[in-house]
């Protein structure tokens, strides 16, 4: 799981939430969003625009 | 007035104060000029003060950006995280939305209460569309916003024009298609206003819809569910208006049915002339390059600015559309409209004048220098637009 932000308007999507709002259940991969994903805020930045904030990962969160 | 400061560890001390910020009060106030043309009215007795509202809009606006001309005022780019918090400035446009409803019920009262000739009912209804059409400047501030309050204020202003699918079909459609071929709310070199409209309004419409049925569609819901933003704010707009027609009786059909159709033209104007012949170039892999301040038409005219909650400084607001009015910057080198946004309607809506004006514009700017590939052209034009400008370009099909 990891938490992306919009370089542009640092809208966040973070994976274990998900987003309800736009029909985006929690634990929905960010790989999984569709291919034509924009920024839901601002609708400049592409899917492959989202920077990686914070990755937590299987290992170490059961650490 | 309040002076922002920073200490930045490069430049030092940097400080600004917004000289504007008690002008933007225009913004506030502006919905309410329209009762000016009908305490005239009561004054004198003459129909002819009802025209003033659509003359000082129409009018005297471009004439006062002409002579008071561009605004000077820029924050910082440092500072513009302070200014954005800020709150007063957000009060600001949350006051605005009951003014727009005070006076749409207003000047429907007196609508249905006065006899009117047929050309005074046309010009009451037309200045208040005119007005109605800043309620979608005011859900535009709004739209972008990210707080839940911000953006429902946004759907309650959107039901008095009765455009509760702007919001949706512009953050997501307008924005992200903007300045391409695709983008029903973008104007193409050659096209007529009229042309546009018929293009635009329908084009908006179907775009919102379907975007707002594919987000519900995600959660399992039918597009018709209760939480489809749309239909809410269309609901708001069924309570008002079918209240108008009940209060004030059957003239409210023709006045609303004018009021509605012209504020939605005001929305169609401004599209018209922000993004006039502009195209973002395609990328290997066939996506647009991101959305860049040359995009946009920009206008920095200090009159005009300060009664839209800084609309016009548009290639900023297209760059950073989250960005709050009070924080849009100003940038050297934009693709500039030779005035605000009256002037410019007035002559838009005379198409030869507005070609005169405009065309040669687009071509001139640094990063198009007459390269008509590079322009958003009407395909209907093609042939005609490179005979006239293309000084042995060949025709390509890259806008069509």
């Amino acid at each position: 799981m990891a938490v992306y932000e919009c370089p542009g308007c640092h809208y966040r999507y973070d994976e274990e939430k998900g987003d309800e709002h736009e029909g985006y259940p929690p634990s929905t991969l960010f790989d999984n969003l569709p291919e034509d994903f924009t920024c839901p805020d601002c609708g400049v930045r592409y899917k492959e625009d989202f920077v990686v904030l914070k990755r937590v990962d299987e290992e170490s969160s059961s650490l | 007035m309040t002076t922002y400061t920073l200490q930045h560890p490069d430049k030092g001390l940097i400080s600004y104060t917004d000289k504007k910020r008690y002008l933007w009060l225009s913004s506030v106030f502006m919905p309410i000029f329209p009762m000016l043309g009908i305490l005239a009215y009561f004054a004198t007795g003459s129909e002819w003060t009802l025209g003033i509202p659509l003359f000082f809009s129409y009018v005297i606006i471009p004439f006062l950006d002409w002579g008071i001309g561009s605004d000077e005022n820029n924050p910082p780019e440092e500072l513009v995280p302070q200014l954005e918090e800020d709150r007063y400035y957000r009060i600001l446009t949350y006051i605005t939305v009951p003014m727009h409803f005070i006076v749409l019920i207003a000047i429907a009262w007196f609508v249905g209460t006065h006899d009117l000739s047929v050309p005074a009912l046309l010009a009451t209804a037309i200045t208040a569309g005119s007005y109605s059409g800043l309620g979608i400047n005011t859900a535009h501030e709004m739209g972008h916003k990210k707080t839940a309050l911000e953006r429902w204020l946004a759907k309650i202003v959107l039901a008095v024009p009765a455009y509760g699918h702007f919001c949706i079909e512009h953050n997501r459609g307008h924005h992200t298609e903007v300045a391409t071929p695709e983008d029903p709310a973008s104007s193409r070199l050659g096209e007529s206003i009229y042309k546009f409209a018929l293009r635009e309004i329908p084009g908006a419409f179907f775009r919102g819809w379907n975007q707002e049925k594919t987000r519900l569609e995600r959660q399992g819901l039918s597009a018709w569910h209760w939480k489809n933003d749309i239909l809410q704010s269309y609901a708001i707009s069924a309570v008002l208006q079918l209240g108008l027609i009940y209060a004030f009786g059957w003239i409210m059909i023709p006045f609303l049915a004018v009021h509605n159709v012209w504020a939605w033209f005001q929305l169609t104007s401004a599209n018209y002339i922000e993004h006039y012949g502009l195209l973002r170039s395609k990328e290997e892999g066939g996506r647009y390059e991101r959305c860049q301040p040359h995009h946009s038409w920009n206008a920095n005219y200090i009159f005009s600015n300060i009664v839209l909650f800084h609309l016009e400084r548009h290639s900023d607001h297209h760059a950073n559309p989250t960005r709050r009015y009070q924080c849009l910057r100003n940038f050297d080198d934009l693709p500039e409209l030779p005035n605000g946004y009256y002037g410019m309607y007035m002559i838009a809506y005379v198409p030869w004048l507005w070609y005169k004006v405009m065309d040669k514009r687009v071509l001139a700017l640094p990063h198009i220098n007459g390269d008509l590939s590079k322009v958003n052209i009407d395909p209907d034009k093609r042939d005609e637009i490179y005979a006239r400008f293309g000084g042995g370009q060949a025709p390509t099909a890259a806008a069509a």
